[in-house]
This record gives C-alpha cells, sequence and structure tokens, in this order.
C-alpha cells in the first residue's frame, strides 16, 4: 500500500493532484463526466472584485507542444461567485477549495480575499499577481518583489485561511520574488503561471489572438516550470503547489522532486477532460513502480 | 458528452479539398442536429472542433475541408484507424420553432450541420428550402443528398454553377417565415441584416476545450455573455451583436 496524502499549508489533501485554476471553470462542467472529489482539490476560476468579460476572441491559439490562450480573466465577479457559484459546488465537491483571485489594485485583491476567506467551503486563497493576458494589474504585481510583498501583507492582513501567492515566470529572478513574499507572509506559493507568447496568421500577417500575446501553457512548458520550482524551492521554506505542463502520473512524480508539495493540473484539462481523475488513478501503481511508499518522501528529494 | 475511441469506415474526397469521413463508434450525446464533435489530430495539442453531419445509432458521417496540419492528418487516416473525440458538444439547432416552411442556408463546409437538420425537418413533416453557397463549381458536394430531401438552389461567386454570387442574391420564398445558417461569419452577418425573419445561425470560434471549461470561445450576446461551445454554437439571431 502507498500513501498519496499531502498536507499543504496545515489542510490534508488525498492527493497532491489539482486542477488549475482557468482551466477548470467553477468545476460543474467536469462534475458533469465524473466525481470530482477524487481530486486533492482544485483552484476555481480566476475571481475578481467586478465581473469581466475578458478579451474579445479570438483567445486561444496553439503551438506545437501546447497552447496560448488570451482569456483576460473573464468571471462573474466575487459577489456572484458567493451567491451562485459556491452553493453549487457544494452539491458535487465536498472538499476544500482553492480561491483564485486577481485584481487591478491593491485595494481588488484585499477586499475580493475578504470576501472569499469569509466562505467556509473556499480552503486557500490563490492570489493571482501574474496573469499576463490583462493590462494596468495583474502581472505587473509580480514582476517586481516590492510590489508582490505590498499584495503579500494587504491580503494576509484580512485573511484567517491560508494565502498562497502564485507567481509569473516572466521575471529576471524569481527566487527574489518569492522570498519578498515569504517575508510578507505567505503562506505557500504556487508557480509557474504561464509564460508569455505569440503567434501570427500567416494569411493576415498579423498575431492570431486579439490581445496580441497571450500565456503559454502544456507540455512545452514542463521543463521551465521544474526548473523554476527547483529554484523556489532552494530559496525558501514555505509549500511550493507546481504546475506548468503536467501531463501523466510521472509529470507529478517530477514536480514533487523538484520541491512541490502539491501540483496542479492546467491545460491538459482541456484536451483530456478526465486527465486529473486518471492521474490520480495511476498514481499508485506509478509510486509502487519507482519505489515511493509515502509521497511527503518526495517532496523536494531532488535537493538532498 | 462522450468520450471514445471512433473507427474510421470510410474518408475519401467529395469535392475540391473536401473529405467526406464515417466513423464507427458510440452517438448517444448526440441529440440535435447541429452539435459537434471535438477530435485529436496527430501533432497537434489541441483538438479540433467539426460539426456533425448525420449520424445514427452506431455511426456518424464528418464533411470537412483540409485547411492545415490537422485537417491534412486527418484526410490521410484509413478505414479501421481510430480517431480519439468528444462527441456531443454544444447545443444545436432547435427545430421547434421552424414552422411547416423554414429556410436553410449553408455556405461551403458551413453546410455539413444543415443536412441532419434537414433530415430531421423532413421527419417532423416540414417543406425545407435549402440556398447552398460555394466559390466555384469545384466546391459543390452532397448537391444530390440535400436534393433527395428538398428543392435546392445553389449559389457560386465565380457563377460556374448556379446563380453567380453570395447565398443574399436569392430571395426567399413567401411562404418562408424561418430562417437556419452555418457558414463563415460575413455570410452569417449579411443574412441577419437582409433577412427580415427569425432565425437560428451556428457560428464559428477558436476554441480551447471544446466543453465550457476554458471560457476561449465567449461572445457577447443580447442575453449576457455565452460560451460558443457551450451555451452555442447555434444562436438566436435576436440575441446575436455584429
Amino acid at each position: 500500500m502507498v500513501s498519496t496524502a499531502v498536507s499543504l499549508c496545515g489542510i490534508r489533501m488525498d492527493n497532491p493532484v489539482m486542477a488549475a485554476s482557468g482551466t477548470f471553470g467553477y468545476g460543474a462542467e467536469f462534475a458533469d463526466l465524473y466525481d470530482i472529489n477524487c481530486l486533492g482539490s482544485f483552484s476555481f476560476k480566476g475571481t475578481t472584485l467586478h465581473p469581466r468579460f475578458g478579451n474579445p476572441t479570438p483567445r486561444i491559439a496553439e503551438s506545437a507542444s501546447g497552447m496560448l490562450n488570451a482569456v483576460g480573466l473573464q468571471n462573474p465577479g466575487v459577489e456572484k461567485v458567493i451567491e451562485e457559484e459556491l452553493p453549487r459546488m457544494r452539491a458535487f465537491f465536498s472538499k476544500p477549495v482553492m480561491a483564485n483571485v486577481s485584481g487591478f489594485a491593491l485595494e481588488e485583491y484585499v477586499e475580493t480575499c475578504r470576501l472569499l476567506d469569509g466562505q467556509e467551503q473556499v480552503g486557500w486563497l490563490e492570489v493571482n499577481i501574474s496573469c499576463p493576458n490583462v493590462h494596468g494589474g495583474g502581472m505587473s504585481f509580480g514582476t517586481c518583489p516590492q510590489s508582490a510583498a505590498e499584495v503579500t501583507r494587504a491580503v494576509k492582513a484580512v485573511c484567517k485561511k491560508p494565502v498562497i501567492i502564485k507567481l509569473s515566470p516572466n521575471v529576471s529572478d524569481i527566487a527574489a520574488i518569492a522570498r519578498a513574499c515569504e517575508d510578507a507572509g505567505a503562506d505557500g506559493l504556487s508557480l509557474i503561471n504561464t509564460l508569455v507568447g505569440m503567434r501570427l496568421n500567416l494569411k493576415t500577417r498579423k498575431p492570431i489572438l486579439s490581445n496580441v500575446t497571450g500565456g503559454l501553457s502544456g507540455p512545452a512548458i514542463l521543463p521551465v516550470a521544474l526548473a523554476m520550482v527547483y529554484r523556489v524551492y532552494q530559496a525558501v521554506r514555505i509549500p511550493i503547489v507546481g504546475m506548468g505542463g503536467i501531463s501523466c502520473a510521472r509529470d507529478v512524480v517530477e514536480m514533487m522532486l523538484a520541491g512541490a508539495t502539491a501540483v496542479q493540473i492546467g491545460a491538459a484539462n482541456l484536451v483530456d477532460p478526465y486527465i486529473c481523475r486518471d492521474i490520480i488513478e495511476d498514481l499508485p501503481a506509478v509510486m509502487a513502480q519507482l519505489g515511493i511508499h509515502n509521497l511527503n518522501d518526495i517532496i523536494g528529494g531532488a535537493h538532498s | 458528452m462522450t468520450q471514445g475511441q471512433y473507427i474510421v469506415i470510410s474518408n475519401r474526397p467529395i469535392a475540391a479539398a473536401t473529405w467526406e469521413m464515417l466513423l464507427a463508434g458510440d452517438t448517444s450525446a448526440l441529440t440535435r442536429p447541429g452539435q459537434f464533435v471535438n477530435l485529436r489530430t496527430g501533432g497537434h495539442y489541441l483538438r479540433r472542433p467539426l460539426s456533425v453531419c448525420a449520424w445514427d445509432d452506431s455511426r456518424l458521417t464528418l464533411i470537412y475541408k483540409v485547411v492545415g496540419q490537422g485537417t491534412d492528418w486527418l484526410s490521410e487516416r484509413q478505414a479501421g484507424d481510430p480517431i480519439d473525440m468528444l462527441c456531443g458538444l454544444g447545443n444545436g439547432f432547435d427545430t421547434g420553432l421552424s414552422g411547416q416552411h423554414p429556410l436553410l442556408i449553408g455556405g461551403g463546409v458551413g453546410l455539413p450541420p444543415l443536412y441532419q437538420l434537414a433530415r430531421q425537418l423532413v421527419q417532423e413533416g416540414k417543406q425545407p428550402r435549402l440556398i447552398m453557397g460555394f466559390n466555384s463549381m469545384q466546391e459543390v458536394f452532397y448537391r444530390e443528398e440535400f436534393e433527395r430531401l428538398m428543392p435546392v438552389t445553389v449559389t457560386t461567386m465565380d457563377g460556374s454553377c448556379g446563380v453567380r454570387g453570395l447565398v443574399t442574391e436569392v430571395p426567399p420564398e413567401a411562404n418562408c417565415t424561418y430562417f437556419y445558417a452555418c457558414g463563415p461569419s460575413p455570410m452569417l452577418q449579411a443574412l441577419c441584416g437582409c433577412l427580415a425573419m427569425p432565425g437560428q445561425l451556428s457560428l464559428e470560434e477558436r476554441m480551447g476545450c471544446g466543453f465550457g471549461a476554458c471560457m476561449g470561445c465567449t461572445i457577447r450576446t443580447r442575453l449576457g455573455d455565452k460560451r460558443v461551445c457551450k451555451e452555442g454554437p447555434v444562436f438566436l439571431k435576436e440575441e446575436l451583436i455584429w
């Protein structure tokens, strides 16, 4: 018998596999397909204080081993999430959920986090300071240590639940930003968000995405994510949620060896809606094959 | 929605760069004409959405245009090859609103979903008509199949077959009170502008997942923001904003 349970910021999870924000909505589309209570948890669609339509279409483009998205944080706003999405979610998901929050000003982050922190179903806050697809907010908070620390401090001041800061890979020194968040009181870090990328339409000779650039995700970015998780693990003591191109149980093990306590599956959900369930089912056999009895034993295993 | 391996029964060219593929597999998730499938092609990360042309209990027909590497790969599949597919996506056409004499208008590879729609309308005792538009005679497909069901008018841009010009050149019959359309976006927009009657239009958009998870295909409508893959691809004329 192998043990897949882990603990993230003091909350026990049956397994380390979560669905990543923006690829799983508020869970309903997947709950129609399988019992999503098999997940460790999931991070719901990035939520802002006010409703957002996001960017005009086209919002999606493709690459050899991944995809670009420039959705631009479409969401119904925190009020509707609390009044409609969370009560609906209660019917099909009984575990603590991760609330993903974005903002365009410090006060928006604070107010949205404060409101979601008060919701019983919410286990963790995941504060996205790394969205590459919105202007005048999002990623701009996550690209320098001072502003990342400022958001962290402000959110921590109003939240009782663990606050996880989601970091951007589009920076010169991710370890410095990680340390700044830790020093400001972050309970955990999640990384990586998508990498800025672009595709062009050869007929129109213009960028495919209406937003010009988008965020690259999928298997193409797994090595980038592993390198950054590895680096951040050496820089901080708080737990890391690792993500970026994970597509199978072996990738999960690899990400945990690099330093992740839990992992998130993103783009793969869009190609194979059953992928999270399949990875969770495959995990014990892969562990047995690799001589792993308890997943906790391998967190950061590459560093020892 | 179902996910599974579908087996190619036949795959053949039926017009210029246009192919018809017949597949065997679980069609139980298909409930309305106008729904689509999302299939995996070799060498591509994202699936390819294709509208379903026709189906029965165990088989479905897809018609596609070879426009890039994904559809090129598809055209190389042979009888017996498996294809990984999500089946039964989207809302599809509502035949309840059609009236007795609905007008069907299809442009190019927008035509396939109108085939199952026409079969269903005829089955319901209605008398549909079809206007099918192409660039030229070489692109015309399924003319005989459609003509077995209803009167058909062909238009071509170059005049090499039927009426010269766009589908909008053909005035609708006086007894038509409702229309169904699928085709390129400029065609759909033009139809909304020139047809006074109400109708339903099937839209196309770049998609991430095809089943409502990623918000990659959301458009603004008069009835709120809607995902083309989930609340669509079929929309009422009066809810669309051009």
